[in-house]
């Protein structure tokens, strides 16, 4: 599947663009970059020239109530990027394009699918000495219409996983090999991920995120080494229905792009109540190994 | 019980700042006045703070006037946010008696950086306090 234009062989190459593809669309007006980070002084200590900030709590999350921002919300948000339906978003970010990958997730949920994360994320940009801006970017705010949020082709609620369960579905818990065994690990008093309970959700396979990524420069895995850690090694059948979850959904974002995007997997989607919910649910089942 | 008079003076500060880009500015210049200590790799393990992604390390001594020796690495030049809370924790604490360290507590964390961090950043951070204060009161 390997060819100069897609060297790795991915099952959709578009998702991914490179820092150089990126340095040398910086004045392409169809394209938006965005930044989206864990920790929020990154931004703002320098940025690529012309990236905004998405914020994943100022900007996709509700403010009050455990679920995403709505349709009003969306198309305020795309007026300040100054993007129209036809925009082409690249997003990069901390920790491994993590948080990039969350933001991807969201803006799928309301259909605006020409995005790419740009492979590496922000640390590769630094390491090769690209430019970076303490600048605020400029946008013409544009219309925006959006679609209402359609979360039934890529967020897993808690009802479905647990059908999903019993009809021993693919299962793949992205979280530390201690999360997922339920060890405790966390500082005394403090409440293990959130969490009343520890272990797993019955069925999960342990495949921790970052195992998807390239440690030296943060960029993705091939197409036949993902499959290797995914298929070959934890069976993971791409023609099977796939729920990714973690603790509330963001690392498991960066599963769920992988699978669906560089893997192909048909039918991936993201459980963002993950642990959080399901470990403090009253009555679902655990396993531990 | 107010905080160090640093940090409490840090925090009252920045709770008058309403401008989140203008808050976000002092904790990236407290966070850039951070100088990391000249200590080789590896750390050891028992000195990492628990569930601080950035992989922080601390280690706190008496020095000669039997105040506190902290020093505190961040091994990782994108944890901006660790190195503000690394830096307002030396402000606070070096070279004053172990017991200052009793009026630290983990609210430090939110009135710092605000309601905006993500969990894990916020467990990341307030386990760098806990264990600063942990391992200065053990001297106390």
């Amino acid at each position: 599947m390997s060819n100069d234009n897609n060297p790795k062989g991915y099952a959709h190459p578009q998702a991914l663009v490179s820092t150089g593809w990126v340095a040398a669309n910086l004045d392409n007006s169809n394209v938006i970059i965005v930044e989206s980070n864990e920790d929020p002084l990154l931004y703002s200590s320098g940025h690529i020239p012309g990236a905004f900030e998405v914020d994943w709590t100022l900007d996709l999350n509700d403010p009050l109530i455990r679920d995403y921002l709505d349709r009003t919300g969306f198309e305020k948000l795309m007026s300040r990027l100054g993007a129209t339906t036809d925009s082409h978003i690249v997003f990069y970010g901390d920790k491994n394009n993590w948080w990039a990958c969350y933001a991807f997730w969201v803006f799928h949920l309301f259909g605006h699918t020409n995005c790419s994360i740009m492979d590496g994320g922000r640390l590769k940009w630094i390491n090769e000495q690209r430019p970076l801006s303490t600048d605020a970017p400029f946008a013409n705010h544009s219309t925006y219409t959006a679609p209402e949020r359609d979360d039934s082709h890529i967020r897993a609620f808690r009802d479905e996983v647990i059908a999903h369960v019993k009809k021993q579905g693919q299962l793949v818990d992205v979280r530390s090999p201690e999360e997922f065994s339920g060890a405790r690990t966390h500082m005394a008093d403090y409440p293990n991920e959130g969490a009343l309970r520890s272990g797993h959700i019955p069925g999960a396979k342990s495949v921790p995120w970052a195992k998807a990524v390239n440690p030296e420069d943060g960029t993705f895995k091939s197409f036949s080494e993902l499959a290797e850690l995914y298929q070959t090694t934890q069976n993971l059948n791409p023609s099977e229905p796939t729920i990714a979850y973690c603790r509330i959904g963001e690392r498991s974002a960066h599963t769920w792009f992988a699978l669906k995007y560089l893997l192909g997997f048909e039918n991936v989607k993201n459980y963002d109540g993950s642990w959080t919910e399901w470990g403090n649910s009253v009555g679902l089942p655990i396993e531990k190994p | 019980m107010p905080y160090p008079e640093p940090i409490q003076e840090f925090i009252e500060n920045i709770a008058l700042i309403d401008d989140r880009a203008e808050r976000v500015q002092v904790l990236i210049d407290m966070g850039k006045s951070f100088q990391p200590p000249a200590i080789e790799k590896p750390y050891p393990a028992e000195n990492r703070v628990p569930g601080c992604e950035s992989e922080v390390y601390t280690w706190v001594n008496l020095n000669t006037q039997s105040t506190l020796d902290i020093q505190i690495v961040v091994d990782n030049p994108q944890g901006l946010s660790a190195m503000a809370m690394a830096q307002l924790l030396l402000e606070g604490l070096q070279n004053h008696p172990p017991a200052l360290a009793n009026l630290i507590d983990e609210d430090l964390v939110a009135k710092t950086f605000g309601p905006e961090l993500s969990m894990g950043k916020s467990l990341g951070l307030t386990n760098l306090v806990r264990q600063i204060k942990a391992q200065a009161l053990k001297l106390a």
